[in-house]
């Protein structure tokens, strides 16, 4: 099968960036897509042009380190995959595919479809924890957990923090991958010394790094690689609320 | 130089008890002056820096991905051990130890088994108090499930994302220290090499991958946690920028390599299907819990299913031969992750695979979904079911899986004492780069295990041993010969690769070097073809340093540089591996000789080999010196394996 790409390509953030054609032919549609721009990659070097510059590692969907906005959409037309996931057989032959970085203003492009998403660890370091040193813990079976809440806080730690939802959402909010470490943290016992000023330190970070606001246009959710829900930023909002209003922790 | 591991007197329950209470300390207004540089922030990197700064250390670390989030380790899945006994079957920390010994094949040392079991529960402890959402059963304590090469449930998990979430754990302990401006961290940076003045390890030559700039750090002390070199074989289950390259140049500056030739395939990942293909997926060993491997028994109905004549639903029950339940009743498909591989291969080789390819068996859960009904199956493999869906176009509830053996963790690494210390003063290795606790063949569930124990609770002890007589060392200028030395010459490495010019991709090379590894030293090896791919290592070394082309430019974001770079170390990396699987003639573990068996099991030689194999590097091409650190087994008998 053949696919006719554009993709955008930028030497680096200073530098303005372009749509530029490809087509790649000979493919397998059990390839995945990130497989086809290896394939696309590898012809380039050898006519002698530069490779094009994304992020990958795991390659299985896991470590959150892949992003391409394809056609339009983050991670491209699958529901619940990142673009690792992606495989070729959900193109038609023919087809032409539109390749973009993720775009926000807090993450600044570094080169072709690799963008700087600093931010996110500089809103873990703010709070993103619970402060608990080596060495300081009692006993695991000394705190039984509600399984309920348990697995609450386990769909909402399945957030892999690639940036999808910032790229979906028009306003550029990092709201669902704030909330989703809040929600978790908060579902659980070990996380409640801490509710308040984490809540509040998260959100006065993402705020400091340029992150746009949410108008519940529920894009993320939609975007989601892990499918996060929309409903934990409902929880982010009423323990900063809660915290500002009552909290003595300012 | 004779190997000297440190291995504390007394008995074995009381060896790290003893070195505790007699390590020297280093006074909290020393720490702050002290200065450590952490490589490597996957489980074992992140737990250690975070301690290390709890501790008060100053502490740097570096990482080649965009954040610490990211490293390997988020994609371990099925879980880790711990000697808990929360299910009260009759676990212990003599039974971890005796287990993760007996799975190593007796290649691993008494000592630090024993320590690894014994700190294994507070890890747990640790794990649980900063949030990390295992799983748990009704009433709110944690869940076990069990695991290759033990008889008892003993793995901690969270869904199929135990990895993810251990390491977020960490992860976020190290972000809390970046916080707290305890460390600095760097993303995007790729150590390339060691620095050493008068013997000691004192700082590292990285490389800013975004702007491709080599920078210079100075360290009290340096930490190596740097992960695995599978992908040496091209093809492996680890990420795509997994590498050699950090531990590969502490080599060549004098740090011994131990056991390179112990490779682990894994015997549960989605077989290989097309040559566009870079890298493998592997399905959780906790699958064969509740799956059951087999093939047919005849290989005309193999033929028929590779035809597509057949389907598995097919064959009949009588017609299937679940090999691993007849050849090793007691364990049955939960027998070690080296028996059950090459068990595949030999399905294979005899004809009965049933991929197109031939190399493929079946992992069959109907059974499991008739006795447990199938949301209860559903809900204990979470994501790995859609996730094998996804790549297959195959749903497992519906027709059995399909697997095949692929390389997935190398027990073989930095040769370390009971400190964790290589054998360049200061410079300490962790995690799985370094070769210490699996000895020929790891048991699922304890990567994890080794990680955290390295990082969280024995490197924040073993360290201060060291450091506290150097406490008045004054951090050593940048501009000093040894810094300048080592940056000319990574500089000058990099400037050469972009010079060459030729025609072959990095990718085609690399390739290339995984094609020779995976036949003359993967699943079986023999003298023979280990004397060839030596003698082919050394061409495509050559072929390497004449023919690569990697365009862009030296002093910019070049993913294609950074991956020569990575390749070219691979390559001599697998010349050491040839040697050492070529130096030991037995069979153990994950390193299987064709000369060296009986009755189609590994056959092991004690009188001869009961050592640990630590290389010193001698200049490329040129033959590395063997040192034999001998394995004394004081607590335990040495016997043959028996899964039966
Ligand atoms: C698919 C899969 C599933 C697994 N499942 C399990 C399981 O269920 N249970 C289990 O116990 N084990 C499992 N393992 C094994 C286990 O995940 C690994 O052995 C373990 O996570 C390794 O941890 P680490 O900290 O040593 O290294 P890694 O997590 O690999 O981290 C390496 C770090 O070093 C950095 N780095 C590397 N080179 C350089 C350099 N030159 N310069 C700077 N930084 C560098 C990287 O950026 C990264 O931060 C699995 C492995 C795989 C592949
Ligand atoms: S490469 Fe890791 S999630 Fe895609």
């Amino acid at each position: 099968m053949k696919l006719n790409l554009k993709v955008w390509r930028q030497k680096n953030a200073a530098t303005a960036g372009k749509l530029v054609d490809y087509t790649v032919d000979n493919l397998n549609p059990d390839m995945s897509f990130l497989e086809m721009i290896d394939v696309l990659n590898d012809e380039l070097v050898k006519k002698g042009e530069e490779p094009v510059a994304f992020d990958h590692d795991c390659r299985e969907g896991i470590c959150g380190m892949c992003g391409m906005y394809i056609n339009g959409r983050a991670h491209g037309p699958n529901h619940g995959a990142t673009t690792c996931q992606l495989y070729l057989r959900k193109f038609k032959d023919g087809d032409k595919v539109y390749v973009e970085p993720w775009r926000s203003r807090a993450f600044p492009i570094i080169k072709d479809l690799t963008v700087d998403r600093s931010a996110f660890d500089h809103i873990i370091a703010a709070g993103g924890f619970v402060s608990v040193n080596t060495g300081q813990s009692q006993d695991a079976n000394n705190l039984p957990v509600d399984k309920n809440d348990a697995e609450k806080a386990m769909d909402a730690a399945a957030c892999i923090g690639c940036g999808a939802c910032v790229a979906a959402c028009p306003n550029g909010s990092a709201m669902l991958f704030v909330s989703a470490k809040i929600s978790q943290l908060a579902l659980l016992p070990q996380g409640q010394p801490e509710r308040d000023i984490r809540a509040m330190r998260m959100v006065e970070q993402m705020d400091a790094e340029g992150f746009g606001n949410c108008s519940n246009i529920s894009a993320c959710e939609a975007e989601c690689p892990k499918e996060i829900k929309v409903s934990n930023i409902a929880r982010m909002n009423r323990d900063y609320f809660a915290a500002s209003v009552c909290s003595e922790t300012k | 130089m004779a190997l000297d591991s440190k291995i504390p007197d007394g008995p074995l329950a009381e060896k790290w008890e003893n070195y505790k209470e007699h390590a020297k300390l280093v006074n909290p207004a020393n720490k702050r002056k002290v200065e450590v540089l952490v490589v490597g922030t996957g489980l074992a990197g992140a737990s250690a820096a975070a301690s290390l700064a709890e501790l008060g250390y100053k502490v740097k670390a570096f990482c080649f991905q965009d954040s610490p989030r990211r490293a390997h380790s988020i994609a371990a899945q099925g879980g880790i051990n711990a000697a808990k006994n929360y299910k009260n079957d009759g676990d212990s920390v003599f039974r971890l130890f005796y287990d993760t010994v007996k799975g190593g094949d007796f290649r691993a040392r008494e000592g630090n088994v024993y320590r690894l079991a014994s700190v294994s529960n507070n890890i747990i402890d640790q794990c649980v108090a900063q949030g990390v959402p295992f799983a748990r059963e009704y009433g709110g304590l944690l869940d076990n499930r069990s695991f290759g090469g033990a008889q008892v449930s003993r793995t901690f998990y969270a869904r199929g994302q135990t990895g993810q979430q251990l390491l977020l754990g960490a992860y976020q302990a190290l972000e809390r220290q970046v916080g707290l401006g305890n460390i600095e961290m760097f993303n995007r940076h790729e150590m390339v090499d060691v620095v050493v003045i008068d013997g000691k390890a004192r700082g590292i030559i990285a490389r800013d991958l975004v702007t491709g700039k080599l920078e210079r750090y100075f360290g009290h002390a340096v930490i190596l946690a740097t992960g695995g070199y599978g992908n040496v074989f091209y093809l492996s289950t680890n990420a795509m920028g997994s590498n050699v390259t950090a531990a590969w140049k502490a080599h060549k500056k004098g740090a011994f390599f131990g056991n390179p030739c112990y490779t682990q395939i894994h015997p549960t990942c989605i077989p290989v299907s097309g040559d566009y293909q870079s890298k493998l997926t592997l399905m959780s060993e906790s699958l064969r819990n509740d799956g059951r491997v087999w093939v047919p028994k005849t290989k005309e109905d193999a033929k028929a299913i590779r035809e597509g004549k057949k389907r598995a639903e097919d064959i009949k029950d009588e017609d299937r031969d679940y090999y691993l339940e007849r050849k090793y009743p007691s364990f049955g498909n939960l027998c070690p992750r080296d028996i059950a591989s090459r068990a595949a291969k030999e399905a294979c080789d005899d004809g009965r695979g049933i991929v197109p390819s031939g190399f493929g068996v079946f992992l069959d859960f109907s059974d499991a979904i008739k006795r447990l009904g199938i949301d209860v199956v559903k809900a204990r493999y979470g994501e790995l079911f859609p996730m094998y869906e996804n790549i297959t176009s195959e749903d497992p509830l519906k027709t059995p899986m399909k697997i095949y053996p692929a390389v997935h963790y190398t027990m073989g690494g930095l040769w370390v004492d009971y400190e964790l210390m290589t054998t360049v003063q200061g410079l300490y290795c962790l995690g799985e780069a370094n070769f210490s606790d699996h000895g020929a063949n790891r048991l699922g569930a304890s990567a994890l295990m080794q990680g955290l124990a390295d990082g969280y609770f024995v490197v924040p002890y073993t360290i201060g041993n060291y450091l506290s007589s150097e406490i008045f060392t004054k951090p050593i200028s940048l501009d000093s010969p040894e810094f300048v030395e080592a940056e000319k010459a990574a500089d000058e490495r990099y400037k050469k690769i972009l010079s060459v010019k030729g025609k072959q991709s990095v990718e085609d090379l690399h390739r290339k070097l995984g094609k020779i590894m995976w036949e003359y030293c993967g699943m079986a090896r023999n003298a023979e073809g280990l004397t060839k791919a030596r003698k082919l290592l050394g061409d495509l070394r050559e072929e390497f340093w004449r023919d690569v082309k990697v365009l862009g430019e030296l002093n910019d974001f070049n993913p294609d540089l950074d991956k020569a770079g990575r390749v070219a170390d691979f390559i001599e990396l697998g010349e050491l591996m040839v040697i050492d699987a070529l130096n030991r003639n037995e069979s153990c573990g994950g390193h299987f000789r064709e000369e060296y068996q009986e009755l189609g099991e590994a056959k092991r030689d004690d009188e001869n080999y009961c050592y640990v194999a630590a290389w010193e590097f001698k200049g490329i091409g040129a033959d590395p010196e063997l040192h034999k650190e001998e394995l004394k087994y004081e607590n335990i008998k040495l016997q043959v394996r028996s899964y039966k």
